[in-house]
């Protein structure tokens, strides 16, 4: 996405531009949530990564050895060696099962899976397909995660499966997380929290998994608390990029690039950038978010590689739609400063409502893969949504809580 | 004695009772807060988590998640539960005199 607002901004004799990535396959993350209730097939979310980039983009295939900060150089897998005079990193991030104890131990993928590859989705639309009844867990082990609402609607949607094969009443669905509510922000946190117990969804807070045991079924908190399970759907830790950690003074003791909040630079080096999940930044690590970034990374590195002082700014806008099962869905847009707030989005007569269930919220998730291929990846903006975020619309006097 | 009392009222906390101004932070006020929130004596494995916190986010300005912690402050995460029950890295914070950690959405 990036290289591709890049190379719409450069001409080809300006800038050589260089996209390297360990594999070929693109996944649209947000489908994944879909996967294991049969909702989406594999085929429809994974696209060639060379199909999405514009002419004059260079595709290298090989996983990144490390960075070599003080020469300006990639160092790659296979010997090569690529200098640059702008670096983005735009690693995402990596599951890390293995930092949990027991989580790869007897019944992985087994009794307990993550829906957070697509292996794992795969699999787990199996697992779900032969449950007939019992105890399942959705579970965060910790922050931060991609898209931090996906564990909550996969629960939402759980409980819509459930009910659809007519054996809801045989299933205990039970929420496990780490923070003290059922999302991170006040407002939206007590919003969602009333929705998982409309639907009879157990809610079990300030639960930090220190220990999976795969045998008899139980997730155990480091302070001894103990929730049982016969079907896990957990998030792993995540972490960043090993080439990340790998390289020293480029990331953090998580492998996240160290960012300036603002200018997206980071601060390792005046010429190395960092985009999207790959950055430290306390925001979500959501797909909104990269695209807002978008716009303010590629003016800064035309700006920088003209000599001149970065100006542009990202504000923390990030905005998801959020399933809640039964062909609804409610949307919550937020920046570093606003919490997510009731009202109607984009505008203040909507069409769309912030923070309440709607079946067009619903339409609007199921018509975002399209957008998603066609607007967003190719860098180009989406009439209307702007990277900053907008105030109008936005209910800011509540009732005392 | 006298001074911690008036130190303390002048103190402008948070409704969590996180302090406004880590700049106001001294050692008694962390036993202070250590105490009211049920750890009756900060030993030097306390004092060792509190005193990462709070010089990781002066360098920052963000406070260290509790995987951080346990990474770098030198005291593994069982321990940090059994030192600051509950939320380890919000009470040692809190404790520390740095605002919340910002848990990030």
């Amino acid at each position: 996405m990036i290289a591709n607002r890049l190379r719409r901004r450069l001409d080809e004799d300006e800038a050589h531009i260089t996209v390297v990535d360990r594999d070929d396959l693109h996944v649209y993350q947000p489908g994944l949530l879909f996967v294991p209730f049969g909702l989406a097939d594999v085929d429809d979310i994974v696209k060639p990564r060379t199909r999405q980039l514009r002419r004059g983009i260079a595709f290298h295939e090989a996983a990144v050895d490390r960075v070599a900060l003080e020469d300006d150089r990639v160092e790659l897998d296979d010997g090569t060696i690529l200098p640059y005079d702008v670096l983005v990193v735009a690693t995402g991030v990596t599951l890390q099962p293995e930092e949990t104890e027991g989580l790869l131990g007897d019944g992985w993928r087994e009794r307990m899976f993550t829906f957070y590859d697509v292996g794992g989705a795969e699999q787990l639309a199996r697992a779900l397909d032969g449950f007939n009844g019992g105890r399942v867990v959705v579970n965060l082990v910790d922050m931060p995660i991609k898209c931090p609402v996906a564990p909550l609607e996969f629960a939402f949607l759980a409980d819509s499966y459930f009910t659809e094969r007519g054996i809801r009443d045989r299933v205990e669905l039970t929420y496990v997380t780490p923070l003290d509510g059922a999302f991170t922000k006040p407002v939206a946190s007590e919003r969602l929290a009333g929705l998982l117990a409309s639907k009879g969804i157990e809610l079990v807070t300030e639960f930090a998994v220190g220990e999976v045991d795969g045998n008899t079924g139980r997730l155990v908190s480091w302070d001894e608390r103990e929730v049982p399970f016969d079907l896990l759907v957990t998030v792993p830790l995540h972490g960043g990029a090993g080439y990340v950690a790998r390289s020293e003074g480029l990331g953090d003791a998580l492998g996240f690039v160290p960012t300036d909040p603002q200018t997206l630079r980071s601060l390792a080096r005046p010429n190395v950038f960092a985009i999207g999940d790959a950055t430290n930044l306390p925001i979500s690590k959501a797909g909104s978010v990269t695209h807002f970034e978008g716009e303010a990374l590629a003016e800064n590195v035309v700006r920088f590689l003209a000599g001149e002082e970065l100006a542009a700014a990202y504000d923390g806008h990030a905005n998801c739609f959020i399933e809640t099962g039964f062909g609804k869905a409610l949307l919550i847009d937020f920046n570093y400063e606003t919490e997510p707030l009731p009202g109607r989005f984009p505008t203040s007569v909507g069409p769309l409502s912030l923070l309440e269930e709607s079946r067009l919220n619903h339409l609007g998730k199921l018509m975002f893969p399209w957008i998603y291929w066609h607007v967003l990846l190719p860098g180009r903006d989406l009439p209307g949504i702007t990277p900053e975020m907008p105030e109008r619309g936005k209910e800011r006097q509540l009732d005392p809580v | 004695m006298t001074t911690i009392e008036i130190t303390r009222r002048a103190l402008a906390r948070d409704p969590e009772g996180f302090l406004v101004d880590s700049g106001e932070w001294t050692p008694e006020i962390a036993v202070e807060i250590a105490q009211e929130s049920g750890i009756a004596e900060l030993t030097p494995r306390h004092w060792q988590v509190v005193e990462f916190m709070r010089e990781r986010y002066l360098e920052t300005g963000t406070a260290p998640s509790i995987r951080s912690l346990g990474k770098e402050s030198g005291v593994p995460i069982k321990e940090l539960y059994q030192l600051f029950p509950k939320g380890p890295a919000k009470l040692a914070a809190k404790i520390g005199g740095i605002p919340k950690p910002r848990g990030c959405i």
